[in-house]
């Protein structure tokens, strides 16, 4: 059995590094993608990965609090980016997105954020905390059905087409210089949205006083209790700040590729959660580091490794290395890259 | 008032209003306007708005009655609250309807449109049909508190009357063909107009349920005691003969069923060979794996291109039986590529790298890259059905394929029976119990897991071949993660580790409502399937965790229940209740 997954171990890692030496050998020899294509594939990896963070910190706040995945926190990020899209439709009707771009893109924000929050305790109160008790494949199952409820249930809603936002002002589609380095504006926008909610969210666990009861909730529940913590608020608090972080993501998203439809959040979700896990799960700036992370193992890799060994059509390949980057983490260092924060019952 | 709780009755009342505006917003009252039930007045949309609230008005006064304490009078109260509760929700219910019909919000929500504010108001329009709207929810409210003023028997009866009488109506379809097939079709033309049961027909299937009720229960009572007879070599017997039985009676239905029956309950009998499969990795191995799709894949897409003519790669032409040991042999491993690396992990770790497999798995049947092989976008077309002596089996002759799936999972029941009460289905259930005691006494554990994966997998391309005998032909969206969730529903909503539980899954879910693909009974609802799936996953999840037909050890443990030294320790002495229980464990 070790010797299998030595095997695997061994084998990843010679696959890897032939990859890449083929795709070596193919541009010093003058095919495949010159550097400015290399540089927007780096890119657009941070900026999706940057987003993928953003899920991620509600799956790992989520899964320290209460030790189970919560598969339907992709449909919390889906609900904020539908609903944004529909107040941002508002605003370009009324011509405030063209005439006040930064405004109206504050107005989607916000709207993308009460939503994803509120769909977020909503599912908390109705679905979970009557399964507090009970053996963890519970609750994840129970997820499984709210993803799939609430899917359907914004199909019926707002109807299965896809709606796209309206477009960008010309300034966010153009490209910026940034330290020698040109990035495309909306591509540098998510990025420092992304940066600048987490440096947020960090400071909120760090020094505020829900902060702290979250921390010592995910620490052991039953001593958070006598010590004079409302174990109740502070886990509706943390399904609470996990839903704002996805609806700024839903707002992102809505940056990035600008189509919404009821199943968005599916592979974004289970993304996310592979970030969380590489990350560590419970650790906050490791989801984070995990999702750019991912999105570079996803925007990068398919071209870096598998081109290399001549496999046509890399990009569709896409979906693939990231889960294969979610089962080779879990087989080889569960723990995640930058350790896993949980309380000890939990890790059992 | 003793017992009349004003807050109690106004929170179930708002949660009867919030179920009718979901089920108008999200489109499931106008969709199932049409399709009439209790022919002339009662459509399958309004029993869809309007069924909660005799719910919300029974609970409004529904107190636990403690031991040794009195229980509560009956009476005026009861049917009070619940006129309260309905009126709440009417209430609610009015107030949407003077929205949707004030304000043009169709370009949001696309259901609230015109339509359905004539259909609600019943084309009174608003001020008139509120009247309607607010007072039909008050009195099915007060109905509901009334169900407390009679005895509990009684009640039972008129609930259950009332559930045959709608799923008469709703099956409409099964009774009408079962009776053409016995040559009684006269009757079915007679009870049926346009696809609903006449009101006259509906008073007297719930009069004849409401009578029958009680005898039935003893009938119930009867049948499980011959099965779960005390005697050791009785029960073997009275369980021979009962397998019999069944047997005799699955001869038999298809004859009874039409082809259109037929075809759906084969498609029962694909997911129940699957369910029964993941059954042993979910419910007696206890491990959760949501890509289970990837096995049925694989069976699929290795008998397609060994058997078909057009076989983007292969030119072999095997027969369906030459090509199933292949495919077993890809299953299995398949089963033990992706066992291996995942058995080590928590529970949860599992059911997500599960699922990635099960994606990638897709993806590449999908890719460019291996569409030299496989097809890709395209899939493997041509796939000949099962040479049978002279017949062939396939998807045009739904009867052979049901006979065909039939005895497949006969086959495959056997063999989870026989797996269950061997030393692995042991050691299975002591793993899933306390995974640290099992190996402390000597079990393998990894090896009893990987052995669940395994045969779990070889029960999925075991379907994956039928499928692909069956349907002729394989695209890869055909093997969507969909598949997995909904093999998972029918094991959870039957019965986890119950081969029973998943039978009656397996046929209530994929013979009524359908498979990820397939239509069922209800081809109408194959919009909102999916909503029902997931609703049908959480509110079993909450309510009753162990399914419907549950194997009693699995529902301890699902419940949390710890019946063991405990339980034993802390009795009163001479507590002859816990010893009788912990006899029954």
């Amino acid at each position: 059995m070790d010797t299998f997954l030595w095997i695997v171990r061994v084998g990843a890692i010679i696959l890897l590094i032939w990859g890449v030496a083929g795709t070596v050998v193919q541009g010093l020899s003058g095919q495949g993608p010159t550097g400015e294509a290399w540089r927007d594939l780096v890119v657009a990896g941070i900026a999706q990965g940057a987003m993928y963070g953003l899920i991620a910190l509600g799956y790992s706040m989520v899964y320290g609090v209460l030790g189970f995945i919560n598969f339907a926190h992709g449909e919390v990020f889906m609900s904020g980016g539908m609903v944004g899209f529909f107040v941002a439709n508002y605003l370009w009707e009324v011509r405030l997105w063209e005439t006040n771009f930064v405004l109206a893109i504050l107005l989607v924000l916000l709207s993308s954020i009460l939503t994803s929050t509120l769909v977020a305790v909503i599912v908390e109160r109705i679905a979970y905390r009557p399964l507090r008790a009970s053996p963890r494949l519970i609750p994840l199952i129970t997820s499984i059905g709210i993803s799939f409820f609430l899917q359907y249930t914004f199909a019926g809603l707002f109807g299965v087409a896809v709606k796209n936002y309206p477009p960008p002002p010309d300034s966010l589609r153009s490209r910026v210089s940034l330290l020698g380095l040109e990035i495309e504006g909306s591509k540098l926008l998510v990025i420092v949205v992304a940066v600048a909610t987490m440096v947020g969210l960090y400071l909120f666990v760090e020094k505020t006083r829900t902060g702290r009861s979250i921390r010592a909730v995910a620490e052991d529940k039953e001593i958070a209790a006598l010590m004079g913590i409302d174990v109740n608020r502070t886990i509706v608090a943390t399904f609470a700040v996990g839903g704002a972080m996805a609806g700024v993501a839903g707002t992102l998203w809505a940056l990035l590729f600008r189509g919404v439809s009821f199943i968005t959040g599916f592979l974004p979700g289970i993304k996310a959660f592979t970030a969380a896990v590489l990350g560590g799960i419970g650790n906050l700036p490791g989801a984070m580091a995990g999702g750019v992370l991912l999105g570079l193992f996803e925007g990068v890799g398919p071209q870096l490794v598998l081109a290399g060994f001549g496999i046509p059509g890399v990009s569709q390949l896409k979906d693939v290395v990231a889960f294969t980057a979610l089962v080779l983490v879990l087989i080889f260092k569960p723990t995640g890259l930058f350790g896993e924060r949980l309380s000890a019952e939990d890790r059992a | 008032m003793t017992g009349f709780d004003l807050r109690r009755s106004l929170r179930w009342g708002s949660i009867a209003g919030a179920v009718m505006v979901f089920t108008c917003a999200v489109g499931l009252f106008e969709a199932f306007e049409d399709r009439l039930l209790v022919y002339p007045f009662l459509s399958l949309g309004h029993v869809l708005l309007l069924w909660f609230l005799p719910l919300a008005g029974y609970q409004a006064t529904n107190e636990p009655v403690l031991e040794g304490m009195e229980a509560p009078s009956k009476g005026l109260h009861n049917v009070v609250a619940g006129l309260v509760a309905g009126l709440a929700g009417g209430i609610v219910m009015g107030v949407f309807t003077v929205v949707v019909d004030a304000l043009d919000v169709r370009d949001v929500f696309v259901r609230l449109s015109v339509r359905l504010v004539d259909l609600l108001t019943h084309g009174w329009g608003v001020p008139g049909g509120l009247v309607l709207i607010v007072a039909v929810p008050a009195l099915l409210g007060m109905a509901g508190g009334m169900l407390h003023l009679v005895s509990a028997s009684a009640r039972r009866r008129l609930i259950l009357a009332l559930e045959w009488a709608l799923v008469v109506a709703l099956l409409e379809q099964v009774f009408s063909q079962v009776l053409r097939q016995i040559r009684l079709g006269a009757v079915g033309d007679i009870i049926f107009t346009r696809r609903a049961l006449e009101w006259w027909a509906a008073l007297a299937v719930a009069a004849l349920v409401a009578l029958l009720s009680e005898r039935a229960r003893g009938g119930v009572g009867r049948i499980r005691g011959y099965l779960f007879a005390a005697d050791a070599a009785r029960r073997t017997r009275n369980s021979i003969w009962s397998a019999l039985a069944v047997l005799a009676f699955l001869i038999v239905l298809p004859q009874l069923l039409g082809s259109l029956l037929s075809e759906l309950l084969a498609n029962v009998g694909l997911f129940l060979l699957m369910g029964l499969g993941l059954n042993i990795v979910v419910g007696l191995a206890g491990m959760l794996d949501l890509g289970y799709v990837a096995f049925f894949a694989v069976g699929a897409y290795t008998v397609g291109v060994l058997t078909s003519p057009i076989s983007p790669r292969f030119d072999l032409e095997w027969s369906w039986w030459a090509a199933l040991p292949v495919a077993i042999l890809m299953s299995v491993v398949a089963g033990v590529l992706v066992g291996t690396p995942v058995i080590r992990m928590r529970g949860d770790y599992l059911a997500i790298v599960t699922l990635g497999f099960g994606e990638i798995v897709r993806i590449l049947f999908l890719s460019d890259w291996l569409a030299p092989t496989f097809g890709g976008a395209q899939g493997v077309r041509n796939v000949p059905g099962i040479p049978v002596g002279v017949a062939e089996i396939r998807g045009s002759q739904p009867v052979g394929v049901l006979y065909f799936a039939f005895g497949l999972v006969l086959v495959a029941a056997w063999v989870s029976w026989a797996l269950q009460e061997s030393r692995l289905g042991r050691a299975w259930t002591a793993i899933r119990e306390d995974e640290t005691v099992a190996a402390a006494m000597g079990i393998n554990v990894v090896r009893a897991k990987l052995n669940a994966f395994i045969v779990g997998a070889i029960l999925a391309g075991l379907g994956g071949a039928l499928f692909a005998a069956k349907v002729g032909s394989i695209f890869p969206s055909s093997f969507e993660l969909l598949v997995s969730i909904i093999v998972l529903v029918v094991v959870i909503v039957g019965g986890m580790g119950n081969i029973p539980g998943v039978a009656v899954g397996a046929v209530l879910l994929i013979g009524v409502l359908g498979g990820p693909t397939q239509p069922g009974l209800l081809a109408e609802f194959a919009e909102f399937k999916l909503l029902i799936y997931g609703a049908l996953l959480v509110f079993m999840m909450l309510r009753k965790p162990e399914g419907l037909l549950p194997s009693v050890r699995r529902s301890r443990e699902l419940r949390g229940e710890e019946l063991s030294q405990d339980a034993w320790l802390d009795r009163p002495s001479g507590d002859v209740e816990v010893d009788a229980r912990l006899a029954g464990g």
